[in-house]
């Protein structure tokens, strides 16, 4: 189910089938959220007040950027675990330069955090790379250094939304058109990285390298140069997650983000990217943050023991990979009888 | 080249064992109270949990696989032991099911990468989850305290009047079973056979399914009774216990010189990499050393043990490409 | 793939089984009531006589062993510590894990049992869990005095009580009240289900609320943010989406009630949802300044670790014992006598509006 840059013309049918799993699989995370919103709000129809609904928006934004990220490294069959410190670090960098200099405006904020976050995943990529380290070993390292870092550099300090100038608040309040800036920035990220991925070379070389990393070896793709830039966009994505998380909660510290990697892992896995590489897309990551966001939401809503929702979360990754182990093998036998028609 | 990768290998084993043994000397020499009798007691009740998760992670990783549940599977057997307890069941009885528990919810993982054929990094985070989430929902937030005496303090307590802690009993007769079974068995060669190759290992009668669903149940029960130690050792019984112990493990066996590939690896430098990293942490928080230092330790050992035997093979290898003509590929 | 039980493993599987369906059948067995009082811990020393006369010890080793570290509430408490101290002439040192769990904080206590620290100043993670190593600190010699958040009676020497319950409960429950104009729906955002101070609190809130002059107040929720920033700001917008008519929002938790003023201050509900309860002024003085906030309460969190480190000095020095009704005096704070259990009272809280707010920096 693995999709390399096969020639559209030849292989048409055989494209389209594959489109049409994929849809039906990020289908599939569309259904199950229409279901979960339609019993919540007929349980509680304030769930759908424009306040609720700009709350989950807000809440997927940051997850939904890290899932982004974390997908392109997944896609190339890596793992990048020290997203969630990379947010702290890059949140609490944000806000000492934001609390020192009031006049930094939005934008240099931005820029800022996903250079720190660049250089944490640039750094893990090299490793990865250059030290044949495996990405797992690699990130789980590294999710200890720089949560380390943060802490050794925060001390007992906390900044708080008194100490950060109003733009930068408002910033992460305030909306264009109805949307959330935040919301905007999170699809502005969704829709670039999906693009990219779809439709452009080095988009399907990442691919190519999570399907068989031998094969694009041979292939000529430049498989270290384009690993170490995959951990790099995680690395940015989850510094500009750090940036939107200090400019929504307001109020940072060296634990932000402390356990997020699960969340992004569960929500990319359940979106449908597989983790052995390859396959999925960035738009399935995205509806995973979405999803898991809306359950967290709804679970308060409907009142239900909040100690529920990690079990939830659990229990959805193990439901999202069987299912796509089981479609993975119908896929695989039904290429198996058309290509012996073809050939 | 096979002869040759297990001499190194065994290099790395015994590299990291000397590198414990001197950790300790110096540590012992230059800390003040390290050496005592008391911080002896207290160094192996701190690494107890993770010595016995330690055990069969070792198999499993040497299959190839992970486990990244165990943290969980002892978090939810502390809450069950604690919710037991509340319904005023016999803690005679409660043991025995919290191992049973930890064997089951090691055959789900085993069940989800054995039979259906799932890659067992993504089944163990789910179940990594799950199995925390239901501690949750067994126990709430809420603490379990009270425990029996007699179990708490043998726990906590000495052999007779040595200074020797009752637990490292445990350790010391689990690390033997693990340890000859690994390295002398025919349960031990089908493990490295099928971390070395799965097909090679089938061809040659193993039933790579079979071997692994069975560690993975090993790996439930052991950390089942990592949970029931714990409680026991805190006299509290929480759904939160353990949780973020499955990196300490993980850091500890590749520190040990486990292969996260599999098929390579050796159960003594496994336990010197437990010791190493508890004794590390243990003199550093003696010597008034911050907690963060300590994650950052832990992060910077973690990828050294693996990439310093990838450059020291780098360099030799290039040695020797200048001596000889270049390998053919 | 199937998977057969192979004999050699399925044997013990099977006598675990057994072994304990025997042992729950015999009905036999060490159950939770069957050994209640059995808590296995040592007699309180009570041979020694407190001296009211005895000079306090200069250098003495007081060692604070908070919650976690890199929490402002706490760095404030533990910097109240730091300057008595300085004045006791001791050696002052500060220790702790950054999450706040209960086993972490067991090593550091046998840490400092291991340097020989004359004074431990606890506040417990989880009240049974660091019992047995704070015994075997005090087997060794060292005092231990608990703030914050109690241990077990029986392994510490004094616990300084920041307020007391029924006093913060009753002024809870009046700043509610005056906030929603006597009548009308509040809701409790409080730390983690199991909080021992908070659950306390509530408790007299509840009994509170049940007096007929409070009969128009309806407690419609008691929400937990776990002390976790994020989830109280997602707790506090659950709260306000369950229940429209919702007047008054009590937090009494430093954290919940900022996160909780953050979420309502920049949402639709500012102005008509009332925040209050314990908050820090310096987190809480822009929502005081943009009228989010009319009114919170807290103690002087820097005079409840100041008021521990003489506690623990007297306790060291032979001046108190911890038994009721011994006095000691506590520097600029005065004199303070020891209640029942071993409890020393801080004082009454301090209530905070818009009017008095810059006179503090804490």
């Amino acid at each position: 189910m693995t999709a390399v840059d096969l020639p559209r013309n030849h292989l048409a049918t055989r494209r389209s089938s594959l489109d049409l799993v994929l849809r039906a699989r990020e289908l599939g995370i569309v259904l199950a959220l229409a279901a979960l919103v339609a019993v919540t709000t007929i349980s509680n129809p304030r769930f759908l007040s424009g306040q609720s609904i700009r709350d989950i928006l807000l809440g997927t934004a940051i997850l939904a950027v890290l899932a982004v990220g974390q997908a392109v490294v997944v896609i190339t069959r890596n793992i990048d675990l020290s997203v969630g410190s990379v947010l702290g670090l890059s949140a609490f960098t944000v806000g000492t330069l934001l609390r020192d200099h009031p006049g930094l405006p939005v934008i240099g904020a931005l820029l800022i955090g996903a250079a720190v976050g660049g250089v944490c995943g640039a750094v893990n990529g090299v490793l990865v790379r250059y030290g044949n380290v495996p990405a797992l070993v690699v990130t789980l390292g590294t999710l200890y250094v720089v949560r380390g870092i943060t802490y050794f550099w925060a001390g007992g300090q906390q900044i708080n939304a008194d100490e950060l100038p109003g733009g930068f608040l408002d910033f992460g309040n305030a909306t264009l058109l109805g949307i959330p800036y935040l919301v905007l920035i999170a699809l502005l990220v969704l829709v670039i990285t999906g693009v990219v991925l779809r439709s452009y070379r080095v988009g399907r070389e990442l691919y190519a390298m999570g399907s068989s990393p031998q094969a694009a070896r041979l292939a000529g793709i430049s498989v270290g140069r384009r690993t170490i830039g995959a951990f790099g966009v995680s690395g940015a994505l989850a510094g500009l997650a750090g940036v939107l998380f200090a400019a929504r909660f307001g109020t940072i510290d060296a634990a932000a983000g402390t356990g997020y990697e699960l969340n992004v892992v569960a929500a990319v896995v359940v979106g449908g990217v597989a983790v052995f590489g390859g396959s999925g897309s960035v738009w399935g990551a995205a509806l995973g943050a979405l999803l898991l966001t809306t359950i967290g939401s709804s679970l308060a809503v409907l009142e239900i023991n909040q100690f529920w929702q990690q079990a939830i979360v659990g229990g959805l990754i193990l439901l999202a990979i069987g299912a796509d182990r089981l479609v993975a093998a119908r896929v695989a036998a039904t290429l198996k009888k058309r290509g012996s028609h073809v050939h | 080249m096979s002869t040759d990768r297990l001499g190194r290998f065994a290099n790395w084993n015994v590299a990291i064992i000397a590198v414990t043994v001197v950790v300790l000397i110096v540590a012992a020499a230059t800390v003040d109270n390290f050496g005592t009798a008391q911080n002896f007691g207290f160094l192996i009740l701190d690494l107890l949990p993770i010595a016995l998760v330690a055990l069969p992670m070792t198999l499993v990783i040497v299959t190839g696989e992970i486990d990244l549940s165990v943290a969980s599977t002892l978090g939810l057997s502390s809450a069950v032991m604690g919710y037991l307890w509340n319904q005023n069941q016999p803690i005679e009885t409660i043991i025995p099911l919290c191992l049973l528990l930890g064997a089951v919810l090691g055959a789900i993982n085993g069940f989800f990468v054995t039979v259906l054929g799932l890659p067992s990094l993504a089944v163990t985070i789910g179940t990594l989850a799950l199995y925390r989430g239901l501690a949750f929902v067994v126990l709430g937030d809420g603490a379990v305290a009270d425990f029996p005496a007699l179990y708490t303090d043998w726990v906590t307590g000495n052999i007779g009047g040595t200074s020797i802690p009752n637990v490292l009993i445990i350790i010391v007769v689990l690390a033997a079973v693990f340890g000859v079974v690994l390295h002398a068995t025919p349960v031990g060669r089908a493990v490295f056979a099928i971390g070395t190759s799965e097909q090679a290992a089938r061809f040659a009668g193993v039933r790579p399914g079979r071997v692994k669903f069975w560690l993975y149940v090993v790996s439930g029960l052991v950390s089942g009774l990592a949970g029931v130690l714990w409680t026991l050792r805190y006299s509290s019984a929480r759904a939160d216990n353990g949780a973020g112990l499955e990196l300490a493990v993980v850091a500890a066996v590749l520190l040990g010189g486990v292969s996260i590939f599999g098929g390579k690896g050796a159960l003594p430098g496994v336990i010197a990499g437990v010791v190493l990293l508890a004794s590390l942490q243990n003199a550093l928080r003696l010597s008034d050393v911050s907690n963060e230092a300590l994650n950052v330790v832990t992060g910077v050992l973690l990828i050294v043990s693996v990439l310093a035997p990838n450059l020291a093979n780098a360099v030799r290898s290039s040695l020797q490409r200048r001596r000889h003509r270049p390998e053919p590929l | 793939m199937t998977i057969r039980i192979s004999r050699p493993l399925a044997v013990p599987l099977a006598t675990v089984a057994v072994v304990s369906l025997t042992l729950t059948a015999c009905g036999g067995g060490t159950t939770k009531s069957s050994s209640s009082g059995d808590t296995g811990a040592p007699a309180a020393s009570t041979a020694a006589k407190a001296d009211p006369n005895a000079p306090l010890k200069e250098g003495l080793k007081i060692a604070y062993l908070p919650k976690q570290l890199n929490n402002p509430y706490t760095d404030v408490e533990v910097g109240g510590g730091k300057v008595a101290v300085g004045e006791l002439k001791g050696e002052y040192k500060l220790v702790g894990p950054n999450d706040a769990s209960a086993s972490s904080q067991v090593s550091y206590i046998n840490t400092l049992i291991q340097q020989q620290q004359d004074v431990i100043v606890v506040a417990a993670n989880d009240p049974n869990a660091v019992c047995p190593s704070l015994n075997q600190a005090r087997k060794a010699g060292i005092k231990v005095v608990s703030f914050d958040s109690d241990a077990s009676k029986d392994c510490r020497d004094a616990f300084i009580n920041q307020a007391t319950t029924q006093g913060i409960g009753e002024s809870l429950v009046k700043m509610a009240s005056e906030l929603a104009g006597g009548s009308g729906e509040i809701a409790v955002l409080s730390a983690t289900p199991n909080a021992t101070n908070q659950n306390s609190w509530i408790q007299v809130m509840k009994t509170e609320l049940a007096k007929p002059a409070n009969a128009k107040l309806k407690l419609v929720k008691i929400a937990y943010g776990n002390d976790d920033d994020q989830k109280s700001f997602t707790e506090a917008q659950g709260l306000l989406q369950s229940y429209p008519n919702l007047k008054v929002i009590v937090s009494p938790t430093t954290v919940g009630i900022a996160a909780a003023s953050r979420y309502v201050s920049a949402s639709s509900y500012k102005g008509k949802v009332a925040i209050t309860g314990l908050g820090l002024p310096n987190q809480m003085r822009q929502y005081v300044k943009d009228g989010t906030v009319k009114k919170f309460a807290l103690w002087n969190p820097a005079d409840i670790g100041y008021l521990a480190a003489y506690a623990g000095a007297a306790l060291k020095s032979g001046q108190i014992t911890g038994a009721e009704g011994e006095k000691f005096k506590a520097g600029k704070l005065g004199e303070y006598t020891v209640g029942a259990a071993g409890e020393i009272v801080l004082g009454p809280p301090t209530e905070f509006t818009a009017a008095n707010i810059d006179k503090f920096n804490f």
